[in-house]
């Protein structure tokens, strides 16, 4: 049993010298978690930023928007990662927070490669496949013409803010869906579930249309104005409606004292525009990251979102907005 | 088949004894397939991880991080957690699993009581790890507030291993020849003296044998450190017990999810690793095992 | 030995000298004639031997290890109930056990847990369907018909199956079996519970083998003498005679087995898919109570909502259902040995 013991302890001595040495200076821990949108883009800034630092761990978990500001504001977390704003009814525990923009993330509707009868839906088609009790199970439901093919749906789980923003998008009110669809927080599974899948119909984030496009059908949306398919230059110019949105980091004020969380915002700020494209999501304009930076530098605390998502904004015009909401007014 | 005494003048009876030969024959044939049918499915499935994983494996993804490009991935941090959960499980279990199965086989009165500690442990063995799981969840990542670290990872593991374990270490106390603890109790030794001095050693190799495949099993469980939070994006190596952490099943089920190919060659270059240092936990077992029993002479 | 026997296929031996003696009882100087004490030193050596506080308290320390199992399963069942408790508060156990529908996460939530239980119990049938005969089989062959040097293969061979990670049976599911399966029936979408099903069935089946063949060696070897004797083939020995005999735990064997199927996390988890659904179609994609209560605890649902106390009430029924499986597994042994 001694041998045992010192076999194995010859490793975990092994490993306590030779991890990354912090004589850089800036040490500590920093705990990110949120959403599986944007927990990609945070997973390469975090990469980059400890390949930079690496006095400093940066964990990246996935527990969903929903679940990220759980612990977000029960302190647990330093940073939520969101793929909608914060509800002012999520807002609790007396911790101030300071919103940030850094990417849009566009919702790409999928299907398998197979069905090449259809190329574009409309938003009422939509509407009427995802809406509360829709009994929508057949593509010739879908619009006259359409063959005659079972109907399998794909989506966000309802903890999800890619399926809050769905929802309200399509269907006019957050969180209203029908529930006999395929729904996981993981997006990975809705990929791999709509490629195997000959009739499946899906949302997922754009990001991860992109990392497979050899694998799905890309159909666009045609909000009234034409259809218009989703894609790097359409969601940074505001074509893509309605299913583009920003995506954020939430920083909690109270960590902002902390060294390494400042560093590790800068370095999210001033390298969100070259990773994002890398991982699938779109940049915002420099003006924006600029507004961003002084939001960030300024502490400006407070959601300018108090009314929940807001669809068709800029985000140069909501960060130039004052925070209308924050911890001390939250009901 | 002949239900009285067999007939040896019927005229058929030379056909019938063939036929049942016949028949013998066929099953013998159907179980060796049978047989064959699980050794088969394992060499496929040792076959397809090799050959998706070989490629994948170099130096250089043992030492790499987790990454989101798949040419820069590797199992560092997974890995060296494995290694560390093994440690600290060993270290909690060990002790208090041998203590166990020492006070069931040597003190305990063989009372209702001892029965029902004996059933609780082998229904514990039979508990989906899940359950563990939610067990670490609760108690001690939530109400003790250890948070997801190692130390809750590992305390939840040792509870996971601890039933097997005493099982094990039951049986290699059973196995020791009676005359041992008769003639050291005969010259007057006490009870701890005859434990400690004489039973333990004699079936320390058997005891080994079992602490190495319980771990064994500890380092190929997913579940239970699924819900106690080590699944996340982690790019460091431990350095306290307190710290996140990961492993190596986990760092496979991430990659196995994602559906590009590459990181489907990623999760199978982990797995070939961790086969590596199951298979050669097992080896070590199997030699020990054999090792002192030549000692001993059998 | 990478299979746990949980229980002794043999009855249990009587009370062996493994038992321990308190000499202190029968020390023959101790009682020799009241009438004549000899002389007796001041203090009685028998007792500090046996009952010194060092003796005692290493008694007691030992003792204290043994009570963390019980500890453990009163934790384990502690945990269920108590969360589970406060999820019956919100949804009535008979509604939780009999409805059809189970969307938690929805805006009008339903808490109908049947959907669930089928998903498991598809799996379970599906592997039972795999393991149940091939194993049976297995280990028949191995007990009585594999020649020496076969049998130096075939044992460390299901040894090692045995031995292989749950996550990485799932690789194999997802990664070879289904697009496997999907060209042999094109319908089949990518999560799907007969790709889980049979992965499991492999998975289980080493322990079926390995407890049976246990069970069959016990079978003394002068029945099946006595049936050779009498002219009888070898497979009428073997199925008239050592299958019969063997029969206790082979079925406790199956049930054992069985019990491990359900309560299977990972193989689901990554093959079988996320959609809760009351069928028996296994080209569909299902989900079993492992597979769930994976999924909440990895959305991480807020603390204190319904959801998360569901999680809680299927691991209780998840608990209950493969506690009972064991007990069963054990009164089988039990009641139907046959002792020899």
């Amino acid at each position: 049993m001694k041998r045992t013991l010192l076999a194995l302890a010859l490793p975990l001595l092994a490993a306590c010298g030779g991890d990354r040495a912090s004589g850089d200076g800036l040490s500590g821990s920093i705990l990110v978690d949120g959403s599986s949108t944007v927990a990609p883009l945070s997973e390469a800034v975090a990469e980059e930023f400890m390949i930079a630092n690496p006095g400093v761990r940066v964990t990246v978990g996935t527990s969903g928007t929903g679940g990220g500001f759980a612990k977000f504001f029960r302190g647990e977390t330093d940073i939520s990662d969101a793929s909608r704003p914060v509800k002012p009814d999520e807002v609790a525990g007396g911790y101030d927070f300071i919103e940030l923009p850094v990417a849009y993330d566009g919702i790409a509707i999928v299907t398998n490669p197979g069905n090449d009868f259809v190329e574009c839906l409309t938003v009422e088609e939509l509407r009427a496949i995802w809406a509360p009790g829709s009994t929508v199970s057949d593509w010739s439901q879908v619009r006259a013409g359409f063959p005659g093919r079972p109907l399998t749906l794909y989506g966000a789980g309802t903890d999800s803010g890619t399926y809050d923003y769905f929802t309200e998008a399509v269907g006019g009110e957050e969180g209203a869906s029908r529930a006999d669809f395929t729904a996981s927080e993981d997006d990975n599974v809705l990929v791999q579930g709509v490629a195997g899948d000959p009739g499946a119909l899906g949302f997922i984030p754009l990001a991860y249309y992109e990392a497979n496009q050899d694998k799905l059908r890309l159909l666009g949306v045609d909000d009234g104005s034409g259809c218009v398919a989703a894609g790097a230059a359409t969601v940074q110019d505001g074509s893509y409606t309605p299913l583009s949105r920003p995506i954020f980091i939430y920083v909690r004020a109270d960590r902002t004292t902390d060294p390494a969380v400042r560093a590790f915002v800068a370095f999210y700020l001033d390298n969100a525009a070259p990773l994002a494209p890398e991982v699938g999501y779109v940049p915002l304009s420099a003006e924006a990251y600029a507004a961003a930076r002084e939001r960030f530098a300024a502490g400006t605390t407070g959601s300018v979102f108090a009314g929940g998502s807001q669809v068709g904004v800029t985000i140069e015009d909501l960060l130039r907005r004052e925070g209308a909401s924050d911890s001390t007014s939250a009901p | 088949m002949p239900t009285a005494a067999p007939d040896f003048d019927a005229p058929d009876f030379d056909e019938r004894v063939a036929a049942r030969k016949r028949r013998s024959l066929v099953l013998a044939a159907a179980l060796f397939l049978a047989t064959l049918f699980g050794i088969l499915v394992l060499v496929t499935l040792l076959v397809d991880v090799f050959l998706k994983g070989l490629p994948w494996l170099d130096l250089g993804f043992l030492d790499s991080y987790p990454s989101r490009i798949p040419e820069r991935a590797g199992i560092k941090s997974a890995l060296v957690g494995s290694l560390w959960v093994m440690g600290l499980t060993a270290l909690l279990a060990v002790p208090v699993g041998v203590a166990s199965a020492v006070f069931l086989e040597e003190y305990a009165p063989r009372s209702w009581i001892f029965r029902a500690i004996q059933v609780n442990i082998a229904n514990l063995a039979g508990v989906p790890s899940v359950l563990y799981g939610i067990l670490g969840l609760a108690l001690f990542v939530r109400f003790f507030g250890l948070g997801r670290s190692l130390l809750a990872g590992s305390i939840t593991m040792a509870l996971l291993v601890l039933p097997v374990l005493i099982i094990a270490t039951q049986e290699a106390l059973r196995a020791v020849p009676s005359g041992l603890r008769e003639s050291a109790y005969a010259l007057g030794a006490t009870r701890w003296q005859v434990v400690w001095g004489h039973l333990l050693p004699v079936a320390a190799p058997g005891i080994l044998t079992g602490v190495i495949l319980a771990l064994s099993r500890a380092i190929g469980e997913t579940a239970p450190l699924i819900m106690i939070g080590a699944f996340s994006f982690v790019a460091f190596l431990p350095a306290s017990v307190m710290d996140s952490f990961t492993v190596l099943p986990i760092q496979i089920f991430n990659w196995t999810a994602r559906p590009q190919v590459a990181f489907q060659g990623l999760a199978a270059a982990a797995i070939v690793v961790l086969m590596v240092l199951l298979f050669t936990m097992n080896l070590s077992a199997i030699l020990l095992r054999n090792h002192f029993e030549r000692h001993r002479g059998g | 030995m990478s299979i746990p026997r949980p229980f002794p296929l043999s009855p249990t031996p009587p009370l062996s000298l493994s038992q321990p003696m308190d000499l202190a009882q029968q020390h023959p100087l101790a009682e020799m004639d009241p009438e004549h004490p000899r002389d007796t030193p001041a203090v009685d050596l028998t007792a500090n031997v046996f009952r010194s506080p060092k003796e005692r308290a290493i008694a007691a320390a030992l003792g204290a290890c043994a009570m963390l199992s019980v500890v453990t399963t009163l934790g384990i069942a502690g945990v269920l109930v108590y969360e589970s408790l406060a999820f019956f508060a919100e949804v009535s156990p008979l509604q939780f056990l009999t409805e059809t529908e189970w969307t938690p996460q929805f805006v009008d939530p339903q808490y109908g847990v049947l959907p669930l239980v089928s998903g498991t119990l598809l799996i379970t049938v599906i592997a039972a369907a795999v393991a149940l005969p091939l194993g049976l089989m297995s280990a028949i062959y191995i007990a009585e018909y594999a020649p020496a040097r076969v049998r130096k293969v075939l044992k460390p061979g299901l040894e090692l199956l045995a031995g292989v990670p749950t996550v990485v049976y799932g690789y194999f599911a997802l990664t070879f079996v289904t697009p496997l399966l999907q060209q042999l029936i094109p319908a089949l979408s990518i999560y799907n519970a007969l790709s889980a099903g049979l992965v499991v069935g492999v998975m289980i089946l080493p322990m079926v083998a390995s407890l049976s063949e246990d069970a069959l060696r016990a079978v003394p070897r002068t029945l099946a003498d006595g049936a050779y004797a009498l002219g009888a083939t070898k497979v009428e020995v073997v199925l008239r005679v050592l299958v019969p005999g063997a029969l206790s735990g082979i079925v406790a064997s199956f049930i054992l087995a069985l019990s491990r199927a359900i309560g299977e996390t990972m193989i689901v988890t990554l093959a079988a898919g996320a959609t809760p659904r009351l069928t028996l179609d296994p080209t569909a994609s299902v989900q079993t109570m492992t597979a769930f209560i994976v999924q909440v605890s990895l959305g991480d649902t807020p603390a204190g909502s319904t959801v998360f106390h569901s999680l809680f009430a299927v691991g209780l029924l998840l608990f209950l259902l493969t506690l009972g499986m064991n007990l069963l597994a054990n009164a089988v042994i039990r009641r139907f040995q046959e002792r020899y």
